[in-house]
């Protein structure tokens, strides 16, 4: 829902890691990572990038979006397993003692860009 | 808390595009290093172009270079800096902070209202909307100090940011209060998301919403430390399953403590209100310990 916000924040980002000394060149794609767990609609967070970007230096840049699974850990036996449905009891022991290994990253892990 | 905040690293990595005529005899030559090129990017990649990373140059192919600049950086880390000072200038006032969210209309303000004035607690409010002052004006005749704030800032108008406390809490005299209460806005998705500086979170749900609500919105029960089943004095009258809604919250987040209340009729606050008083006291045990 707030995906505008949080494109706002891909762009400042994005934008303030091009090198000084690249100031001219064309980013052709941001490489995002995000959680299932982050309450983050990828199609709209896209819709959302294309629009603030426009005539900017990332204008035209593709917003790629590498989802990340939920995976949980149990404290009480070990057992590592990705989590499907919203269910947070261990699969195996069914305890409830679960520690969240991933999911609910929203990373912004890289630039690319064309070096013309 | 949720959101460590991560330095801002540069790496550069020279990364090599093959514009690929017919030598599809390339292909076996790819060399994928670990963690920077996954395959789900080379199956978006629409053939003939392949791409591949590292410095691997075939011969003879006509090729363009191009960069990829690592980041590695949290899209949230602006809030989670903000929200980081916020919790030291809250820890350094002796203040425990305490984030109330919900959809709209489950009855923060109403709980709210009715804690203030049994509590006992030295206490602040600081209340977001997305438009009118009315639930202000509610918690004001409390006789609390009560700051209202606009979300429109942060580019959305459906969560509180972190940065919107710190200025909102510079309007309240933090030497007078022991316990600061934020009612967010009423939204069970993004709020979830940020970090306020707060030490503990808790959700309300009313029993007028359905009983599958912690699992379609399984983060907000996944952060909370609470959570408060308000509204039943409402349950003589709905086919609500009060024990089922209470096992689906325990489905996402097995140990939360449930508190049934009634904003309306006061029943159930006792245990609920003990909580609260036990949060606050902690607090200023740890931080005169310090
Ligand atoms: N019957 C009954 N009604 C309640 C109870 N708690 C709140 N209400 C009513 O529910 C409506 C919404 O309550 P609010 O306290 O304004 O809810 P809120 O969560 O603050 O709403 P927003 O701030 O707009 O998201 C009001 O009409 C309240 O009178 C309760 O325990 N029982
Ligand atoms: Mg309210
Ligand atoms: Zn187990």
């Amino acid at each position: 829902m707030h995906e505008m916000g949080i494109a706002m924040q891909v762009a400042e980002i994005a934008t303030a890691s091009i090198p000084d000394n690249m100031k001219d060149v064309r980013v052709e794609k941001v490489n995002l990572k995000v959680g299932r767990l982050a309450a983050v609609v990828p199609a709209s967070l896209r819709f959302c990038f294309e629009i603030i970007t426009k005539d900017t230096a990332l204008s035209g840049a593709e917003l790629h979006i590498e989802e990340i699974p939920v995976v949980a850990r149990c404290r009480e036996c070990d057992t590592e397993w990705t989590i499907a449905g919203p269910v947070f009891t261990c699969e195996r022991c069914k305890s409830g003692s679960v520690e969240i290994l991933s999911g609910q990253e929203l990373n912004i892990e890289s630039i690319e860009i064309a070096d013309e | 808390m949720f959101y460590p905040v991560f330095p801002a690293r540069m790496l550069y990595k020279r990364k090599i595009q093959f514009m690929a005529g017919p030598e599809s005899d390339l292909l076996p030559q790819l060399i994928l290093p670990d963690g920077v090129c996954n395959p789900v990017r080379n199956v978006c990649k629409p053939l003939p172009a392949v791409k591949t990373y590292g410095c691997q140059v075939a011969k003879n192919s006509e090729r363009k270079i191009e960069m990829e600049i690592k980041v590695v950086r949290k899209v949230l880390d602006v809030n989670d800096t903000m929200a980081a000072q916020n919790r030291k200038m809250f820890a350094e006032k002796n203040i425990f902070v305490l984030n109330v969210m919900s959809s709209p209309g489950s009855g923060k303000t109403t709980i709210l209202e009715k804690t203030l004035a049994r509590a006992e607690i030295k206490s602040a409010v600081i209340v977001g909307d997305i438009c009118t002052t009315n639930d202000a004006d509610r918690l004001a005749g409390t006789g609390v100090p009560v700051v209202q704030v606009n979300t429109d800032e942060f580019g959305g108008d459906c969560h509180l940011a972190a940065h919107v406390i710190g200025n909102a809490a510079a309007n309240l005299d933090l030497d007078a209060i022991d316990l600061l209460i934020v009612e967010n806005v009423g939204n069970l998705v993004c709020p979830a998301e940020f970090d306020i500086g707060e030490d503990a979170r808790v959700v309300v749900l009313s029993v007028t919403e359905g009983e599958d609500k912690p699992l379609k919105y399984p983060l907000m029960f996944r952060v909370c430390n609470a959570a408060l089943l308000n509204k039943t004095d409402l349950l003589p009258y709905l086919d609500y399953d009060k024990e089922m809604a209470v096992r689906y919250i325990h489905q996402i987040q097995p140990e939360m403590p449930v508190f049934e209340v009634s904003a309306k009729t006061e029943e159930g606050f006792d245990p609920w209100l003990e909580w609260l008083r036990n949060c606050v006291r902690q607090k200023l045990v740890k931080q005169n310990a310090n």
